[in-house]
């Protein structure tokens, strides 16, 4: 390729925007789409994030840079900041093109923009995906037209912005009408921001407090209001007893019925608790009604495809259960709400805001110019704010009472009514014959994962492109997520669902960690009925260099094949989607000694001793921020296998706190953890925030396997057995204990 | 209503409020002080772990009514101000660290950690895992490692 070719690969259209201070922009749209290549499974050709990315195209939204008087650079970034560290990836883009330090670039979240169509939704791991691209255009362009203005001040040529006062050359850039321009992006080799690690834009704010939730922020006359709800999941109200009786309640404001149950608003959450308590409230049957974990396998069961007719060669055949799981983050679902006669607007930390605004316009009977969304940080979502359920209700509230209100979900609530990963099953069949794999077939059969939260219009809206014929979007959204990276023959993998009675969401990497795990226990099967070792096997088999390379690296860090006492044992494992990679060795000690170690309300069971984990995300933007997000995703992965689950009962579920829902805690966490970073070797992005989940969990439940003895088909494993006293459902949300100074 | 006077972070505050709200309730929506978080409301998750007079505790489970007015509250807030300087060792040490991700349990996790190299500090030795295995802050992202790498440094430098 030609030095020129290489800069016509980096030249990009942009605009200057009429506006008295510098302001240019790109459109969403301009990310760069993958090539078709030889296809040997359909994520060659086309995967979920190229859909998402493809998804914008049409439209023509444009985001903005806008280089302030003071010298600073601002811009909206039209995502969700819940946690994966997205506003610091953004202002580094922005530093690179514009050559300002990361610290002058102040990164907010935009409000809904309905004419950003498909492309404001984060999910799927396509943040900087799909704005790597259309971000670093538009912040070149600023620092072209900043050069120009230097240039025309000085009136010699100014070619590096360093030393430049760019508040000042900020109006004197400035267009007074709008521009189609084009510019040179920075090549890869002299990047000196992207690719290095740095620390996190609002670490200093979450240190100090400072850091604004919704539920921080100081809406003029929005009190506190939570919800009475139904003992089973989705039940309805029927009638209140005593109304007239809990308004008197000291604090207390207002109670008003509204759809999901009774809401009661008063001058703290804590007098609304006390409301909710008093509340006598007769309900009438929810969407699960009766339902347990059992009757849930049996109609699993029923639901499931055929494998195919049998193997006239030998196979390993397999059948795993997962349990429901909740996506609860630590901050619950939660929004402020003010919706008067004429207009609406709302706070909440939203991952769909266009289609929540839509659907709250049409929840409280105004039209959508009428209504303003407002994106605030998020403590967190790992899919639960893909949904807006708390904005929803809050606006239907505020409607109601004809108040401001700041509606907070109760934990009891979050993790009895709110989003779960649903309950589901994988069977596996892999033929064998020699050395050879000849087959896998794998059907996932799983309780409906809700999608409609936008991410499946967008599927919806595209599935017909795509060569898998009429399938619905939740089978496209299965068929696009799952990567087969093994050269195992002839390959299968269908998914069946049944029963939408459930609130599910898509929790953090959705299908994959089910999927991957059973997949790599089986090749763990596979390795042993050819008496081959796990990590050479896999070697073996592997299709592609990058999968070799995280494979390589965390066998020879971890020190693969190590000599260990019985009763401990080590697990590999293989991940790659979101055009990334990644491995996880894992070390557990499955020994009585350690399983029993005594913690106070809180489970223990076998330790993860130490995993070291690979990931290759083709360009890592911020190593660090990259880290951190394995780390996040290695904790989900041992959660999922060992320790957290959603108990259905009577059709509700039985944990109502964070001492019954056990997600990884300190006495789980590994005692040595090493993330590698794999070397940048490409021009794009990979997504990352989703990504660590599937190969932790997998490479977990690989070293219980090989550390019991038994290879496990239930997860978590410890789901039989309940190790709580479960809170009454009577009313639905516990007092608050007196007993907080023993810390 | 019943007129409860306490300190929270070095100034004397009085509200009126009932007796058996909680402590959490009466710092985030009376007096506007935000940094201690709601996670459960069942002293569990420790997100709204602040001091009272210098030890952890969990405000979602102090009825107001319990305290007295020479009681001192600190809360994230407050922390800096109590070594004199504009951020405290813990906070400098999470911010080297680039320990948070959302963020809303760090405010917990910091002033429970402070509490912990003190009270090891007290009993004359060094901070094990055993120790940080016992911290009962749940942190949803699952930044445990970088909590723990800080709790070092920052024990370290307070």
């Amino acid at each position: 390729m030609t030095d020129a070719e290489h800069i016509g690969r980096r030249r990009f259209l942009g605009y200057v925007l009429a506006a008295p201070t510098l302001v240019t922009a790109a459109e969403l749209g301009l990310a760069r789409v993958a090539d078709a290549r030889q296809p040997q499974d359909i994520t060659d050709i086309v995967d979920l994030n190229d859909l998402m990315t493809v998804a914008a195209l049409p439209t023509s939204g444009l985001i903005s840079v806008e280089v302030n008087p003071d010298g600073t650079v601002s811009f909206a970034l039209p995502r969700a900041e819940v946690g994966q560290g997205i506003t610091t990836s953004t202002a580094m883009l922005i530093a690179e093109e514009l050559a300002v330090p990361v610290d002058r670039v102040r990164v907010t979240l935009a409000d809904a923009r309905p004419e950003l169509v498909f492309n404001q939704l984060t999910g799927g791991s396509n943040t900087t995906i799909a704005t790597y691209l259309p971000i670093r255009v538009a912040a070149a362009i600023a620092r072209q037209r900043l050069l120009d203005a230097a240039t025309a001040e000085r009136g010699s040529p100014v070619t590096d912005l360093r030393g430049v006062d760019i508040g000042a050359l900020a109006g004197k850039a400035a267009s007074t009408r709008t521009r189609q321009v084009s510019v040179t992006l920075t090549a890869r080799e002299n990047f000196t921001v992207i690719g290095r690690p740095h620390n996190r834009i609002d670490a200093l704010a979450a240190v100090t407090g400072a850091k604004k939730f919704a539920m921080d922020l100081d809406v003029p006359g929005a009190k506190p209001t939570m919800v009475c709800r139904p003992p089973t999941i989705n039940g309805r109200v029927g009638s209140v007893a005593n109304l007239a009786e809990v308004r008197a309640m000291p604090g207390v404001t207002d109670v008003v019925v509204i759809s999901t149950g009774v809401a009661v608003r008063a001058e703290t959450f804590g007098q609304c608790i006390d409301g909710i308590r008093a509340l006598r409230v007769s309900w009438r049957p929810g969407t699960a009604e009766g339902k347990s974990d059992e009757s849930v396998l049996r109609e699993l069961e029923r639901a499931e495809l055929p494998l195919g007719l049998p193997s006239p060669t030998p196979s390993v055949e397999a059948r795993f259960v997962f349990q429901f799981r909740g996506n609860s983050a630590l901050e619950p679902n939660c929004a402020v709400a003010d919706v008067r006669a004429d207009r609406a607007e709302i706070w909440s930390a939203l991952k769909s805001p266009i289609v929540a605004r839509q659907a709250i316009a049409a929840r409280v009977g105004l039209p959508l110019g009428r209504v303003t969304v407002h994106v605030t940080e998020g403590g967190g979502s790992f899919g639960r704010k893909l949904f807006f359920d708390a904005a929803l209700e809050a606006a239907e509230v505020s409607k109601k009472v004809g108040k401001p209100v700041k509606l907070m979900w109760h934990r009891a609530d979050d993790s009895r009514q709110g989003r779960a990963h649903p309950m589901a099953t994988s069977r596996v069949r892999a033929s064998y014959l020699g050395g050879t794999v000849l087959s896998y077939h794998q059907r996932h059969t799983s309780v409906a994962t809700d999608l409609g939260h936008g991410l499946g219009e967008i599927i919806t809206a595209l599935a017909a492109r795509l060569p898998v014929g009429d399938i619905g979007f939740s089978e496209t959204f299965f068929q696009l997520s799952q990567t087969m990276s093994y050269n195992f023959g002839l390959t299968t993998r269908l998914l069946a669902e049944t029963d939408d009675g459930f609130n599910t969401g898509s929790m953090r990497n959705v299908y994959s960690p089910d999927v991957t795990c059973a997949r790599e226990l089986v090749v763990d099967q596979l390795a042993a009925r050819m008496g081959r070792d796990p990590y050479r096997f896999r070697r073996d088999f592997l299709r592609d260099n990058r999968s070799l390379g995280v494979l390589d690296t965390v066998a020879g860090a971890g020190g693969w094949g190590r000599a260990m006492p019985a009763g401990t044992a080590q697990g590999i494992a293989l991940h790659a989607e979101y055009k990334s990679v990644s491995a996880a060795l894992v070390e557990i000690d499955c020994r009585p000694a350690t399983v029993n170690r005594p913690i106070r309300d809180g489970v223990t069971g076998p330790r993860v001793t130490k995993v070291v984990f690979a990931v290759d995300v083709g360009l890592a933007v911020n190593p660090r921020g990259l880290e951190a997000q394995m780390m996040g995703g290695i904790c989900d992965g041992i959660a999922l296998a060992l320790t957290s689950s959603l108990h259905l009962r009577s059709g509700y579920f039985l944990e109502a706190s964070w001492d019954n829902y056990f997600y990884t805690r300190q006495w789980n966490n590994p005692l040595e953890l090493r993330i590698i970073v794999m070397p940048s070797t490409s021009d794009n992005p990979g997504g990352a925030g989703e990504l660590a989940v599937a190969a932790s969990m997998a490479a977990v439940a690989c070293a219980y396997g090989r550390a019991t003895g038994t290879m496990p088909t239930r997860f978590p494993i410890n789901h039989g057995t309940l190790s709580f006293e479960p809170k009454p459902t009577v009313p639905p949300v516990p007092q608050s204990p007196t007993d907080g100074r023993a810390g | 209503m019943p007129e409860h006077t306490f300190r929270v972070n070095g100034e004397r505050v009085t509200v009126d409020v009932a007796d058996d709200v909680r402590l959490l309730w009466v710092l985030r929506d009376i007096l506007g002080i935000t940094g201690p978080k709601y996670g459960c409301g069942v002293n569990v998750c420790k997100a709204c772990t602040s001091h009272l007079n210098g030890d952890a505790v969990s405000p979602c489970a102090i009825p107001v009514g319990d305290l007295r007015p020479d009681d001192e509250v600190t809360t994230i807030e407050g922390l800096p101000a109590t070594v004199g300087e504009d951020l405290h060792p813990m906070q400098q040490a999470w911010l080297d660290h680039d320990v948070a991700q959302c963020g809303y349990c760090q405010p917990g996790q910091i002033m429970a950690a402070v509490a912990l190299v003190h009270r090891v500090a007290a009993e004359g030795r060094q901070i094990t895992d055993a120790d940080l295995d016992g911290l009962r802050n749940i942190c949803r992202c699952g930044t445990y490692t970088r909590i723990r790498d800080a709790i070092r440094t920052g024990a370290r430098d307070m």
